[in-house]
């Protein structure tokens, strides 16, 4: 390690290319959130507004509305990955090598082909009239599935979509975490007499704790941010039904150009984000913190 | 012994079916002509190009395709060339607040992209304006936003590689008499090349796979990318699924390329390094 500022001359480029994407758009959208702002309307100039946006913006129930389905969403799909990707990585680790790296090389596939294409996909597959989904489900089960009328059929096929699309991660990222695992407490703990039950909460959670914290941060802020699949399956339909906040704040900013109440729309969800980010940060590690 | 042996060959084989079933069915429809669109058996009846070469004919589309191949490239050399100076400056300096830099480097990828949709569309068409030119509906505009979330992948991937390089070896080159530009270009670089080549590989499909960001702000054919045209086409044409399923399994073409180089670093990858695949 060289003692010297030469370093930054390194980190110069990098550092200036994201201060003008991300930290400048930042700032102005702060900066622009205090303002009433609208291009098309008879005074396109910024106009003080103090909080007002903010103050519309609680009052606001499409946009709460949209939050809060959100939440659902994100809630239901880490948790149903997080419990799938476990028992799929379980079930892996027991299994040959051979089985392990065929697997390994199918799931890679969902994670790296375009959210917009799996969208794509999905709407070949599930689109009432054409889909094979909705064709062999009459067929076999006689089930009416109609995710352009139905509002809870399509809010399942989201989720669904999302958990073909990243279950996948979640349980290569598990197996990667299990097979990094100290054998000994394991084997200690079977020798103490300890049933599988115990042996899952005791040693391996605690143990597995890191890895899952990694994981289901990174699944809960894709799932917050999921725009592109579910635009291209249902537009967001039927009515609202799949209108989750990113997708809210992009059909209606843009459209309306109201910029000032589109801006603090995005910082409020932002700031939603980060909050849950560091709850889930205090819960999982806070816990850990009680345990010893 | 046995009955578990049948019964995960029976799980295994429904995983995989599950897994590929959607790609799958993309590539069948993507082979039926019109007649048969609906018919809904699972196998691809014959080898019927037809969709493709429509697809493929159209002028806008390959428009497209260049597009992104050049914003995809661009942006994946553009953002190892930076990554590679700021990994090293991180791994071989020891920087006053270097930590700080590294973790705000890190968190403009963990930013939800519908929030920076509105005040990036306003800096690019009112404040980054230089004469006639704008970054609004530019493919470089495209190329230096993409850097929001692959800079900080390509910075944690490279600074990891980098770490895994001994000190010595910049030290013994240094006692021979070389500048920084020369352990840089012939140490760090040659055993950096297949950590770089990973790196370029993953940021280069992520640029590729990007859609929002490249629908809010472009707006002609000068810069729109692939997959802004996959969900033009759905709004325009609702019914004519053997060309937008021809569409879609081109867009997912580079993927299925690369699939079996990236799975051993994709996990890694993802989660910042914080797990080895």
């Amino acid at each position: 390690m060289r003692q010297s500022n030469i370093g930054w001359l390194f980190l110069a480029p990098a550092t200036l290319i994201l201060l003008v994407v991300g930290f400048i758009p930042f700032i102005y959208i702060l900066y622009v959130g205090f303002f009433d702002w609208n291009t098309n309307a008879v005074d396109p100039t910024l106009r003080w507004a103090g909080l007002q946006n903010y103050r519309s913006l609680v009052f606001d129930t499409t946009f709460l509305n949209s939050l809060a389905r959100t939440l659902v969403f994100a809630f239901f799909v880490v948790v149903s990955e997080l419990l799938l990707g476990y028992v799929l990585a379980r079930a892996l680790m027991a299994d040959r090598l051979w089985v392990r790296q065929f697997f390994r090389t199918i799931h890679t596939l969902p994670i790296v082909v375009a959210p917009i294409a799996v969208g794509a996909t999905w709407r070949l597959l599930c689109v009432p009239g054409f889909g094979i989904v909705p064709y062999y489900l009459k067929q076999w089960f006689g089930i009416d599935y109609n995710i352009s009328t139905n509002a809870y059929h399509a809010f399942a096929t989201a989720i669904i979509m999302d958990l073909w699309h990243w279950t996948p991660f979640v349980t290569l990222s598990l197996m990667a975490g299990l097979t990094a695992l100290p054998k000994e407490p394991l084997e200690q703990a079977q020798i103490d007499g300890g049933n599988k039950l115990q042996i899952f909460w005791y040693v391996i959670v605690p143990m597995l704790k890191p890895v899952l914290l990694t994981t289901v941060f990174i699944r809960l802020m894709d799932a917050l941010r999921s725009v592109d699949e579910i635009w291209m399956l249902t537009k967001g339909g039927p009515a609202e039904a799949t209108r989750f906040i990113g997708l809210h704040i992009w059909i209606n900013v843009f459209p309306k150009t109201d910029y000032g109440y589109g801006a603090a729309m995005s910082l409020l969800t932002l700031y939603v984000t980060i909050v849950l980010s560091w709850l889930l940060f205090v819960a999982m590690t806070g816990r850990k913190g009680d345990a010893q | 012994m046995r009955r578990s042996g049948i019964a995960s060959f029976v799980l295994w084989i429904c995983l995989t079916i599950l897994t590929l079933l959607p790609v799958w069915w993309m590539l069948v429809v993507s082979m039926r002509p019109r007649v048969k669109l609906y018919s809904k058996s699972f196998l691809i009846d014959d080898l019927y190009w037809d969709n493709f070469l429509a697809v493929l004919n159209s002028s806008t589309f390959l428009q497209y395709l260049w597009n992104s191949l050049i914003v995809a490239t661009s942006n994946a050399a553009l953002v190892c060339a930076l990554g590679l100076l700021a990994a090293f400056g991180l791994s071989r300096y020891r920087i006053s607040g270097g930590d700080n830099v590294f973790f705000w480097l890190i968190t403009n990828r963990m930013a939800p992209p519908a929030v920076f949709l509105l005040p990036l569309f306003l800096l690019f068409t009112k404040w980054f304006v230089f004469g006639d030119f704008m970054l609004f509906d530019t493919k470089i505009g495209l190329i230096l936003l993409y850097c929001v979330f692959n800079l900080p992948f390509a910075i944690w991937l490279l600074k990891g590689m980098l770490d895994g390089i001994p000190l010595e070896l910049d030290e013994a080159a240094r006692v021979d008499g070389a500048t920084t530009g020369q352990v840089l270009s012939n140490v760090i670089l040659p055993l950096a090349r297949p950590g770089l080549a990973v790196t370029f590989i993953l940021t280069w499909i992520f640029a590729w796979n990007e859609y929002l960001f490249a629908a809010t702000l472009t707006s002609s054919a000068d810069a729109r990318t692939v997959t802004t045209a996959l969900a033009e086409y759905v709004s325009v044409t609702g019914t004519n699924w053997g060309e937008m399923a021809a569409m879609a399994f081109l867009t997912t073409l580079p993927a299925l390329v690369v699939l079996g180089f990236v799975q051993k670093h994709i996990v890694a990858g993802l989660t910042f390094g914080a797990l080895k695949g």
